[in-house]
């Protein structure tokens, strides 16, 4: 039970952390509570690789690159690093893909989500809602048996693919041949980003950091409504509490729903949105933070869903699913609809099969 | 013995939470992967159990008694 305290002590400092540095990050230039967004940064890569034309948000973002390289050595040098993959990947990727359309309906992944909290933006609150409402369905498909079924061993060369093209992303991002697409100053949220060499340390850290700790904001929630464990939760609400007083401090605070930085305050889809996401991570097993850990670590299927989570952001914005802040959009709405009947699909053919 | 090898977070604690309902005072749970042995033995201990952990190889074979 010691080892527990230890353990429960261990990622309440790791979630402080974590919540001072997304606030810091805001200061050094990322758009407001936006310190880190997985979702919000994949679309914004996604962009910058010119997968999508919606120019205000495009920039290859550093804290993606070092949230996965910062896993990677940290699995490395803990010797954790282990590539493995073959549950179902193909699967992964159309989970992911609709989990980023969830995500950029109500504008964040649950990492933003927890941050839109800490910045006094309640909309993020119904959002929550929806968010654990989408696991507790997850749950009961898992109690039933779901499951993707094992994964193999991999061979190393197959485990560091992600790594080293993350590193060819650094240098597409430092190199930024004319090909490479960056949201030009004042053009929206893309070109508002905290310098190169801070945003990727900031990663690192978060990347290393989520490694030892297992941080997962789906865990948090998925482990207290399926075993009555608070450890993951636990850092989960301490990122809430080191935004929120860092917010204070830096005078970014406004609680409200109207006028949020880059939210919109239209309920239902915040709702239905982080539904989406909450159920389709609860099947993949961790929310999109987790899944570049994951990937980091050497698990390919994470890593597919990384790909899954960047077409879905390339599609979301060329479709015109994503909303802005005027609200959801009516392509959007039908695509949550569409995900929420993909993504049940998916359960019951999980956990309702002949063995 | 429950054969949780492969099995990614938090499938091992579900199919040992299901074992665990036959309320015997041994079991053992393979597992590969250190998620899983950590997740694992919060949960037996959780539950009353102790845990012994013994590498075989690439896997971890966890016993657990009361």
């Amino acid at each position: 039970m010691k080892t527990s305290r230890n353990e429960t002590l261990i990622i309440a400092v790791v979630g402080l952390v974590i919540g001072v540095i997304a606030v810091a990050l805001t200061v050094f230039g990322n758009p407001a509570n936006m310190g880190f967004c997985i979702a919000c940064f994949i679309r914004d890569t996604a962009g910058g690789l010119g997968l999508h034309q919606a120019a205000a948000v495009q920039y290859i973002r550093p804290e993606i690159i070092g949230l996965v390289l910062g896993a990677f050595l940290m699995a490395v040098f803990r010797k954790e690093f282990s590539p493995r993959g073959g549950s179902a990947p193909l699967t992964r990727f159309v989970i992911g893909f609709f989990v980023m359309i969830g995500c950029l309906v109500f504008l964040g992944c649950p990492f933003r989500m927890v941050l839109r909290i800490g910045g006094g933006d309640l909309n993020a609150l119904v959002g929550l809602v929806g968010f654990a409402v989408g696991i507790g369905i997850g749950i009961l498909f898992l109690n039933h048996g779901y499951s993707l079924k094992r994964t193999y061993r991999q061979p190393v060369a197959e485990g560091v693919v992600l790594p080293v093209i993350e590193v060819a992303m650094l240098i597409l991002l430092i190199a930024a041949p004319a090909f490479i697409y960056f949201t030009e100053a004042g053009g929206g949220p893309g070109a508002l980003h905290a310098p190169i060499l801070i945003s990727l340390a900031a990663g690192l850290i978060v990347g290393a950091l989520a490694q030892v700790t297992r941080l997962c904001m789906v865990g948090g929630i998925r482990d207290f409504l399926l075993f009555r464990q608070t450890r993951l939760l636990v850092g989960f609400l301490m990122i809430i509490v080191a935004a929120l007083v860092c917010n204070l401090l830096v005078g970014s605070f406004s609680l409200g729903f109207v006028d949020q930085p880059i939210a919109h305050s239209d309920g239902l889809w915040n709702f239905l949105g982080m539904l989406l996401v909450g159920y389709g991570c609860a099947l993949l097993g961790g929310c999109p933070l987790r899944q570049l850990v994951l990937a980091g670590e050497g698990n390919v299927d994470s890593a597919v869903t990384f790909i899954g989570l960047l077409v879905g952001a390339a599609c979301a914005h060329n479709f015109g699913l994503a909303s802005s802040t005027a609200g959801a959009t009516a392509n959007g709405k039908l695509a949550v609809v569409i995900g929420l009947v993909v993504v049940t699909v998916i359960a019951a053919a999980n956990t309702f099969h002949k063995e | 013995m429950v054969d949780a090898r492969g099995r990614s977070c938090p499938e091992p604690v579900i199919m040992l939470k299901k074992a665990l309902e036959s309320k015997e005072n041994n079991y053992e749970i393979l597992v590969d992967n250190h998620v899983s042995v950590e997740n694992v033995t919060r949960f037996a201990e959780h539950s009353g159990y102790e845990v012994h952990i013994e590498e075989k190889g690439d896997d971890f074979l966890l016993t657990l008694t009361r």
